[in-house]
């Protein structure tokens, strides 16, 4: 520093044009450096392990690969994922709705309470989640004797599994909507209403389209968290192969039993169902000008 | 969520005064306590079924203090390597320039969507006994922190990247103009703009580290004592029939959680007022 200032040509030693140049040198490795640390990092964690499985997924050959995912178990398990999923995806989707106009367009008491007991969901442990509803349904849970009675099973069948899906994703909608149902304001609703629109048909026409972006993004979260749910679904269901097994526990009970080309298999299923939820989450996010960009 | 939004403060027209308005308020408020409310209260009662000294002893039983305070050391240590980590890939994704930039950063979604068994499962093959590459993680602490990492990555990224999005550079180029070298520009002036967001971030991490249970099913060896953490423990107990042991360390690991979240929240907000 001090061998360069003396050529310097200023009165005072420094030369602002070399100096400035020294640091952007400086900046430059910095940046680099950097870029390559996120890099490795990112690759490490997700990229790296999730080329691995793809490549192990068809190492024996794609035949292998395709006939390990279309066992009847594996086949029943997808379509319990799915049929779970639409069950408590559109139910989620109705009440995101519902509860964002409440928690935004009126003044109901508790509001804050009420706002912090739908984020609840994402602070709790799924097996904790699983255990709360086994507590309540299952045999000697609090409705248990009542449901026996009427012979209804809840836990360890497909209810108790819905139940627990709709407790893991419940949060997603809401989220998504408050701040964009914040963001365009009641005026135009309020105008349809001095016009002489219904409640339902200011709904229908002024409030829905306004949001629309805001719940397909809260829409596409609340699916990829439905399909992804292990924890809870895994406290409640029991896991019974071609019962109660959806494709998360396929996947762990393959692994378990060594039968490593169905686990990676089914895990692809599930990793590609993901990268097309990214990929919706980009094109939405580009189509609704960013909106609240916040994960789970 | 504050009354701060739009119109909050306006005569409502659009639902106050029509009919089918209670009716809608009355099933969300019967869907919530169907869904959440009486579970939650059903946990509760569990956790609480022998008292206060059933519920304390239950919590201080050695083996679960043991799984509590692991969760809490090794979600702690996930919770500084993200902020780290989750800073310097912010300020690669929207300071640095270079081909495939926009690609990673949708990938950063990805651990939100992936199936948390998946992450497991992916991990595992890399690292596993059977990786390529001759480390082998499974069945350790080292294991369970890398699957934390993984499923906690996004939070730290995405809630500093806007904030580094938004930040004016003319505060950066005045500083470095004044002779500030780039270390000095980043401690001094873009850490303590940056700090409520990377402590907000840590917040959620932290949270969901304290809970996480899908991503380390196939890499813990859940050993009593060594590796066993909160939500292996409570799983434990529901298999052994303890409900009450399960029931009470889940009410100790969601007011950990929900002291965790206020706590840096708070911390957040002290920050942020202190930062400009």
């Amino acid at each position: 520093m001090h061998a360069e200032a003396s050529q310097a040509p200023h009165a005072d030693g420094i030369d602002p044009v070399a100096s400035a140049r020294r640091r952007e040198r400086r900046g430059a490795g910095v940046r680099i450096g950097l870029r390559v640390l996120a890099l490795a990092y990112v690759a490490a964690l997700l990229l790296g392990p999730l080329a691995l499985v793809f490549y192990n997924t068809f190492a024996s050959g794609a035949g292998e690969a395709w006939a390990a995912v279309t066992t009847p178990a594996a086949l029943h398990a997808l379509y319990l994922t799915i049929l779970i999923a639409l069950i408590a995806v559109p139910l989620n989707a109705v009440f995101g709705v519902a509860a964002a106009l409440i928690l935004v367009r009126r003044r109901v008491p508790g509001r804050p309470l009420i706002a912090a007991l739908i984020d609840l969901p994402l602070a709790l442990s799924p097996v904790v989640v699983g255990l709360a509803i086994v507590l309540v349904w299952g045999r000697n849970g609090w409705f248990g004797p009542a449901l026996g009675e009427l012979d209804i099973q809840v836990v360890f069948a497909l209810p108790s599994m819905v139940l627990a899906t709709i407790f893991i994703s419940l949060p997603f909608v809401v989220r998504e909507v408050v701040p964009v149902l914040r963001e365009v304001g009641s005026d135009q609703e309020e105008a349809a209403s001095t016009l002489g629109a219904g409640a339902m048909q200011t709904f229908w026409r002024i409030t829905l389209p306004a949001i629309r972006w805001g719940i397909i993004y809260g829409v596409v979260l609340t699916t990829a968290r439905a399909l992804g749910e292990y924890g809870a679904v895994r406290v409640v269901s029991g896991g019974i192969a071609e019962r109660t097994e959806t494709l998360t526990l396929h996947v762990e009970e393959r692994f378990q039993g060594f039968d490593y080309v169905a686990a990676y298999g089914s895990s692809m299923v599930l990793a590609v169902l993901a990268l097309l939820v990214v990929l919706l989450m980009n094109l939405l996010n580009r189509k609704g000008g960013g909106g609240g960009h916040h994960g789970p | 969520m504050s009354a701060r939004g739009m119109g909050a403060d306006r005569p409502r027209i659009t639902f106050g005064r029509r009919a089918g308005a209670p009716i809608g308020v009355g099933v969300a408020v019967l869907y919530m306590s169907l869904i959440v409310l009486i579970p939650l209260a059903a946990l509760t009662g569990g956790a609480f079924e022998g008292g206060w000294s059933g519920f304390w002893d239950a919590i201080t039983n050695h083996q679960a203090l043991s799984a509590v305070w692991l969760t809490i050391k090794l979600s702690a240590i996930v919770m500084l390597i993200n902020a780290v980590m989750g800073t310097v890939i912010a300020w690669v994704l929207v300071r640095d320039r270079f081909p495939g930039r926009g690609i990673v950063n949708s990938l950063i979604d990805l651990p939100f969507a992936l199936p948390t068994i998946v992450a497991g499962l992916t991990l595992l093959a890399l690292y596993g006994p059977r990786g390529p590459i001759g480390i082998n993680v499974a069945f350790t602490q080292a294991g369970i922190v890398l699957a934390l990492l993984l499923v906690t990555m996004p939070f730290v990224v995405r809630s500093v990247q806007p904030v580094l999005l938004e930040m004016d550079r003319d505060m950066e180029q005045a500083a470095a103009s004044l002779g500030a070298g780039p270390l000095t520009v980043f401690t001094r002036v873009i850490f303590p703009n940056l700090l409520p967001a990377i402590i907000g971030g840590c917040g959620l991490a932290f949270s969901r580290a304290l809970g996480e249970f899908g991503s380390l099913v196939l890499i813990t060896g859940n050993i009593p004592f060594q590796d066993q953490v909160a939500s292996f423990y409570i799983y434990s107990q529901i298999e052994s029939d303890n409900r009450t042991g399960a029931a009470a360390v889940s009410v100790l690991l969601l007011v950990l959680s929900l002291s965790a979240l206020l706590a840096l929240s708070a911390l957040e907000r002290f920050t942020s007022r202190h930062a400009r």
